[in-house]
């Protein structure tokens, strides 16, 4: 399915240079159509080669209006069916439709910490030279496996 | 002054390491190489200029850009990591690196004890045996707290933001002004004094017109594997829904190849078996919901054919049979008109509402889903569009097109340097060791963990070949290894100043061929995307896929070639790569395309050329030589590598001895079945 975008909401990111998904988006598929000359569209972002899309749904995840859904590839889906969800800071929520009508709801948690919190060397030792010719990391969190050194035929 | 189109501004900058690549690898590289420079800044008084360079975002680039519902390396404190070394060896029937997969397993929990502790959601088994998910503030793995085991070496997780949350650490680590987004390194250039030295790397922001050309001594090339050198099944919109990432394009392999660095097993490839069409993963249906696949007839094919499992000793004796033998045996039912392939979604989960608790039955819907939502929600598309909800009708598997990757299952890549503490050789004793160019190391350790036969040029993920199964946690942890490694190689190689073998203004002109062969004939005929003078990488890639899949066993043959076809393809690429001059590009997204297309065309012929060389068919199931449809341990099991000459377009292939570093009998006492 590759993303489309609505007219009705996206707002081309409030004239800002690049649009979230132009950001966003791992295959550079998303484009921001300023002057409406390639979509009929101004201010509104499209993707630009719906052929290339993975479905990753980075865009869908990202957009700040909700203005971005997924059509499923055409050459393989029948029509009718939806997945959308709306992602939070920790969790995030999935509306599933089915071509039959059937709803279905799901939430799950992306994470267990705040987003921006992370502090990579907080509370870690500094690396120390006399160690780099060695095995391991410049910290270590209780998950080397030394191994048992019968195993090694060769040495 | 700014650039135009056509006409780009050009960026030199000088660095010490280029880190090239977002994704698991070198987001590890970059959050383990600050504290190592540090300590190079204080201990060594060297200061160290470190970039990193991806063509996407961070927050989601890469295979994991998506998300995962499973972890699907970690070794835990049960498991020895010859164990590990073991499993991965017989995934890939025998031929893999054991120096680099036991390495990989000492070293990988460590990057998922830091997952968890930056806030990935792990789901854990409470003390009744009930499982939680990763919100449940149930102890980490880190203080004991227990995983879910979908399988012997995968842990479940809450998967969606898993790079999101590993790119954060990541960018934190390298600090913004040291990374930049958008920019697509296309090339990478040789030292001007030393031709098997690495000098630098260019390639072109995909957003502003610019060229950016920077030195460095010591560059880690991390950018993923390879898709869509082969005709996908769906060629619509759906060309898109291929199993890995769509924008993996072979150019870790290409650039490494055209500086010189010596490729292995490029042969391999992975055709994993998946849910028909969105290509979900199967894995937790396997392993966590028991489900097993069944042909038409509802027979269960791995119980049908299970004596097909006996031509291939030792490596269909094994507990779990190798990949490819799967597929082999999938096969079999498929070519005799037995399809479709089913997962019986169906009796696993009835099968399981007996056992469980209500709180789980509950919670088994949600996971069961989640396995999609989590990493493919393509495939929960094709549930809704086809109305399939798994409790009530069963899904149909299918092999997929072949895919070129060394995290996976598959080994391809880039010949590294390994550890040197665990028995590996030093030398190289065999018959036609004489044919190993006089350039290359002897060996498998040559100084700096992962560091390619390429003076400074490193790799990590999906670029190290003759190993496999890191997958994210693994590729991680990898890049951790190859940054440590970085650091003291330019510590040691601190007087080396890296110059560019090639002028800057020609490497422009090379990088910006296809914006200049459009601008130039554009206007000779009235349809911009039909030229005589020009192809369109749309086109190229089209023409690429046809000739891999017809010729170089696809999906159009059942996998199956031979030399004679090989011979064709032989022809048709050599075309193809000189039509490849000829790429037009009429905006910077289609540069971007035009360049990643010839890097799959080098890709692909690598591929076809080790199968060529190698006389047997090592991998049943993910392809057949009919003409030597056997496996050939005696003359065979053996690496196969290459060097390609940028120069001359050759391409030299040769063996290097196997040893197992560890003892592979272990996995087959358990009695055959």
């Amino acid at each position: 399915m590759p993303t489309y975008v609505r007219t009705d909401k996206c707002d081309g990111c409030k004239g800002q240079d690049k649009t979230a998904c132009m950001y966003i988006c791992p295959h550079d598929l998303m484009k921001l159509d300023k002057d409406g000359s390639e979509t009929g569209h101004a201010m509104r972002a499209f993707n630009q080669e719906p052929e290339q899309c993975w479905e990753c749904y980075s865009c869908v995840k990202i957009c700040p209006q909700q203005a971005i859904e997924c059509r499923h590839y055409a050459d393989i889906v029948p029509l009718g069916g939806s997945v959308q969800p709306l992602r939070g800071t920790d969790s995030i929520m999935w509306t599933i439709k089915f071509r039959n009508g059937t709803l279905k709801r799901f939430k799950f948690p992306i994470r267990t910490t705040p987003e921006g919190s992370i502090d990579p060397y907080g509370g870690k030792p500094n690396a120390a030279m006399a160690n780099i010719g060695k095995s391991g990391f410049f910290v270590e969190s209780g998950g080397y496996r030394a191994g048992n050194p019968a195993e090694l035929i060769r040495k | 002054m700014a650039g135009e189109f056509g006409n780009p501004e050009v960026i030199e900058e000088d660095l010490d390491i280029l880190l090239i690549g977002g994704g698991m690898a070198c987001c590890g590289a970059g959050y383990e190489i600050m504290r190592w420079a540090e300590a190079a800044k204080v201990e060594a008084g060297v200061d160290l200029k470190i970039k990193l360079v991806d063509k996407a975002a961070m927050d989601r680039s890469g295979a994991v850009a998506q998300g995962l519902s499973a972890i699907n390396t970690y070794i835990g404190s049960e498991q020895d990591p010859a164990d590990y070394a073991r499993m991965v060896s017989n995934d890939l029937m025998g031929i893999t690196r054991d120096d680099l997969a036991y390495d990989l397993g000492r070293h990988v929990d460590e990057s998922v004890h830091l997952f968890e502790e930056w806030g990935l959601p792990i789901w854990k088994t409470d003390e009744n045996g009930e499982r939680h998910d990763g919100s449940k503030g149930l102890p980490s793995l880190k203080d004991g707290g227990k995983p879910v085991r979908s399988g012997k070496w995968q842990i479940m997780i809450n998967g969606e933001s898993y790079k999101w949350i590993v790119a954060e650490a990541a960018k934190k680590a390298l600090g913004m002004d040291r990374i930049e987004e958008r920019v697509f390194i296309v090339k990478l250039v040789n030292d001007k004094n030393d031709p098997n030295r690495i000098a630098g790397a260019v390639g072109f922001s995909t957003r502003d017109h610019k060229v950016m050309v920077y030195k460095a001594k010591a560059i880690l090339l991390a950018a993923g594997g390879c898709v869509n050198i082969f005709r996908p099944r769906s060629v619509g919109e759906g060309t898109g829904r291929a199993w890995y990432p769509v924008w993996n394009a072979g150019s870790t392999y290409a650039m490494a190849a055209e500086a010189g660095a010596e490729l292995t097993m490029m042969e391999n490839r992975f055709v994993p078996a998946r849910f028909k069409d969105g290509y979900g993963p199967v894995g937790a249906w396997f392993l966590l919901f028991k489900a097993q696949a069944t042909n038409c007839n509802g027979e269960v094919y791995m119980v049908k054919n299970k004596e097909l499992l006996n031509d291939y000793p030792p490596y269909g004796q094994a507990a779990v049979p190798a990949s490819c033998l799967r597929n082999h045996l999938m096969l079999k039912e498929m070519r005799e008109g037995r399809g479709p392939i089913y997962m019986d979604t169906v009796t696993a989960l009835a099968k399981l509402r007996e056992t469980l608790s209500p709180r789980e039955v509950k919670h088994l819907e949600a996971e069961a889903w989640e396995d999609f939502l989590d990493m493919c929600v393509g495939q929960c598309g094709i549930w809704v569009g086809e109305n399939i909800e798994p409790e009530k009708k069963n899904s149909e598997l299918m092999p997929t097109e072949p895919y070129l990757l060394g995290s996976h299952s598959g080994c391809c890549g880039i010949w590294v340097s390994g550890p040197e503490d665990l028995g590996a050789p030093t030398s190289e004793d065999h018959a036609d060791a004489s044919k190993i160019p006089g350039h290359l190391p002897k060996g498998w350790s040559w100084g700096y963990r992962s560091m390619t036969t390429v003076k400074g040029l490193f790799t990590a993920g999906d670029g190290v070949g003759a190993s496999g199964h890191k997958f994210s946690s693994g590729s991680h942890a990898e890049g951790r290894m190859c940054a440590k490694a970085m650091v003291k190689y330019c510590i040691d190689n601190k007087n080396v100043k890296p110059e560019l073998d090639t002028s800057v203004e020609q490497l422009v002109e090379d990088i910006y061929r296809p914006v200049r062969t459009y601008m130039e004939f554009k206007d000779y005929t009235t349809a911009i995307d039909i030229n005589p003078n020009y192809i369109t990488p749309k086109m190229l890639q089209f023409r690429l896929q046809k000739i891999m899949d017809e010729y170089v066993a696809g999906v159009a043959t059942y996998y199956t070639t031979n030399d004679k076809m090989l011979a064709v393809a032989e022809e048709k690429l050599e075309m193809l790569k000189e039509d490849a001059m000829k790429m037009r590009a009429k905006d910077l997204h289609e540069l971007l395309r035009a360049w990643e297309n010839y890097h799959r065309i080098l890709t692909a012929e690598a591929h076809m050329k080790h199968i060529q060389f190698r006389e047997e068919s090592r991998y049943p199931g993910f392809y057949y030589r009919m003409d030597k449809n056997f496996v050939d341990e005696e003359n065979w099991k053996c690496f196969v590598n290459s060097v390609y000459d940028k120069s001359t377009h050759k391409w030299s292939l040769f063996k290097r001895k196997h040893y197992d570093l560890v003892d592979k009998s272990k996995l087959f006492k358990p009695a055959a079945h």
